[in-house]
């Protein structure tokens, strides 16, 4: 288990991360989503010991990784930004870092096969493409078969059919009782993936919870697609009830603000007919945005949802 | 890539036998980082090219011009200086892959990699430095071997040749792989302060190089205080082939460097643990 505990990290004027708060279980995938620059790679630094923190505290568990005598069987993380020297070959790159435990070639040849690398082991980290770096990446995070697991963005980079490789040796991971904590942006992929939700926002904790909760939670508020044939007269109906609704096309009605079996009582009591009632969910990304959309610190120039921070600053 | 896609076994506990980070260990695989980087291969060989090689070379030069030679020249003449001359092209190379050892996992980020594996750090700070001097200690000891025998050969034409049995030749030719295994220390630790290539070869250049020019537009007087306490001069007092005026005694110099090169591996190991990797 990785527990973090009112953990602030401060890059100069930068506030990094900023009191988190959470833990990550073992037997199951937990994701740890944010938009960019949200902290996501720097809290799995500190978990790791590569950075300070300025306050609050890290363990993994119960110890503090710079305190394991033998933190490659304990811990495999794979970084964002490829911590690997360009010049040397992926096989010697792995046989270096077990060299530090005493772990064996044997096991170096057995990762390397795992993640599918085996044709190119002999060759120069520098020439791989970034899908090949983050198998690289993946292979020695598996190579002392540590307990836990942190990875940042491993699916980065992957071709479709390496993802679903990923996703699938994650979970089985996970399932094999160990503690699986991996970073991404993009939500739908971590919904196939994880089974909870650490979410972040400017170094903060914006939610922690299962999956499922996240995506019922997504869908509250969703919209409800109404198909009649006397779809005007309905439209007063709902309007008379404080419901926000939209004609997407003829005799088709997008209700916002009442549930499906609240439409269809309205419907009954005006004796109007419908045709489908369909409840619809909410994209998780758009849940995402929604979700962390005050905390996004770098928005593309395009965009009218300006920083509300910045806007309120000016106001 | 793609055959392998559905291999998603894990194999059981891994076959290792469990045992934990020890410096031994660390030693070990710093010994294959060292080795597997063709920059390192290619670099050493040129220390030992030049090492080997130079002493011959300059050799054969004076002895083609000997009997155009005035007599001044042939009594400044140091056999012992031209056979061991080589650590002037060597002590390049070792100072460059010296940084380099450190600054090269810096610039890549391997650096990450190697902490994680060695979270308390100073482990790969010794071993990286203990194999890098063992390792230029004894190819600049071999190297300096063959260059002097190489030149003595050359130099018996006029008999001139410097003897190993002569106190001050043995002290140079030890002395050369002595100097140039501390300026490899020395420069390793450079690089753990500067983390970056550039930084780190400019601050060794500037400290052994520029240094000694900047002194030598000061006043006489106080040049002859300084200049024997400069990292090069200092170091380098174990090759002298004759005692020369303003320098510390050969022990005594190297010392002072071996000095200056433990201060600056102190100063490296504090900064590495404390700072953000
Ligand atoms: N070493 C550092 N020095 C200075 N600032 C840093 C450093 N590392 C991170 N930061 C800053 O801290 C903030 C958090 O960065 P971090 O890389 O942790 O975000 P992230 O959630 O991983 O983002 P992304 O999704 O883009 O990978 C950013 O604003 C970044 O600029
Ligand atoms: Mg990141």
């Amino acid at each position: 288990m990785i527990s973090v505990e009112n953990v602030t990290k401060r890059y100069g004027e930068k506030v990094a991360v900023d009191g988190l708060t959470f833990q990550v279980k073992p037997g199951i995938v937990t994701g740890f989503l944010g938009p960019n620059g949200a902290g996501k790679s720097t809290t799995m630094r500190l978990i790791l010991g590569l950075d300070a923190p300025n306050g609050g505290s890290v363990s993994i568990d119960g110890r503090s990784y710079v305190d394991l005598p033998a933190p490659l069987h304990e811990v495999g993380a794979m970084l964002e930004a490829r911590a690997i020297h360009t010049g040397r070959s992926a096989y010697n790159h792995l046989l270096a870092l077990a060299q530090t435990h005493g772990i064996g070639r044997s096991r170096v040849d057995e990762v390397i096969d795992l993640v599918g690398l085996t044709d190119v082991a002999r060759k120069r980290v520098g020439g791989f493409s970034l899908g090949m770096g983050q198998r690289l990446g993946v292979a020695a995070a598996l190579l002392g078969d540590p307990r836990v697991l942190i990875l940042d963005e491993p699916a980065n980079g992957l071709d479709p059919e390496g993802i679903l490789w990923i996703r699938t040796l994650l979970k089985r991971l996970a399932k094999e009782g160990r503690t699986v904590f991996l970073s991404s942006h993009l939500m739908a992929e971590m919904a196939q993936t994880a089974d909870h939700l650490v979410v972040i926002g400017r170094g903060r904790l914006i939610a922690d919870g299962t999956v499922d909760e996240f995506v019922r939670r997504a869908s509250t508020g969703a919209a409800v697609r109404v198909v009649s044939p006397q779809a005007t007269a309905l439209r007063d109906a709902l309007a008379a009830k404080e419901a926000r609704v939209d004609s997407v096309e003829r005799g088709v009605l997008e209700v916002h603000g009442l549930s499906g079996q609240e439409i269809g009582e309205i419907a009954l009591a005006e004796k109007i007919v419908l045709a489908e009632l369909t409840p619809l969910q909410a994209s998780l990304e758009q849940a995402f945005m929604e979700l962390t959309g005050e905390t996004v610190e770098y928005h593309a120039s395009s965009t009218d949802t300006d920083d509300p921070t910045t806007l309120r600053a000016a106001a | 890539m793609s055959a392998t896609t559905t291999a998603i076994e894990v194999p059981a506990r891994a076959t290792a036998q469990h045992g934990g980070v020890t410096q031994l260990r660390v030693i070990r695989s710093e010994w294959t980082k060292l080795w597997s980087l063709r920059s390192t291969r290619w670099t050493l060989l040129v220390a030992v090219i030049g090492m080997a090689g130079l002493g011959p070379l300059v050799a054969a030069i004076q002895m083609s011009r000997w009997s155009t030679m005035g007599p001044d020249d042939r009594l400044h003449f140091n056999a012992i200086n031209t056979a061991v001359g080589g650590w002037h092209l060597a002590q390049l190379a070792i100072g460059v892959l010296g940084v380099l050892v450190l600054t090269g996992e810096y610039s890549t980020g391997q650096i990450r990699s190697s902490f994680m594996a060695v979270p308390k750090r100073l482990p790969v700070l010794w071993a990286k430095t203990g194999t890098f001097a063992t390792v230029a200690f004894a190819l600049m000891l071999i190297s300096t071997f063959v260059g002097f025998f190489g030149a003595s050969a050359i130099l018996t034409q006029h008999h001139v040749q410097p003897a190993l049995s002569h106190a001050p030749a043995l002290r140079a030719v030890i002395g050369a792989a002595l100097y140039l295994a501390v300026l490899g220390v020395f420069c390793t630790s450079l690089g753990a302060l500067v983390r970056n290539t550039a930084g780190g070869i400019a601050l060794f250049v500037c400290l052994l190089f520029v240094l000694p020019g900047v002194v030598a537009i000061l006043p006489t007087s106080l040049q002859n205080s300084i200049n024997p306490y400069l990292p090069l001069n200092a170091g380098t007092t174990l090759l002298a082939g004759r005692p020369e005026a303003h320098t510390l005694s050969p022990w005594g110099g190297f010392a002072v460097f071996c000095g200056y090169t433990a201060i600056a591996l102190v100063a490296a190991a504090i900064l590495m643990r404390r700072r953000d990797a």
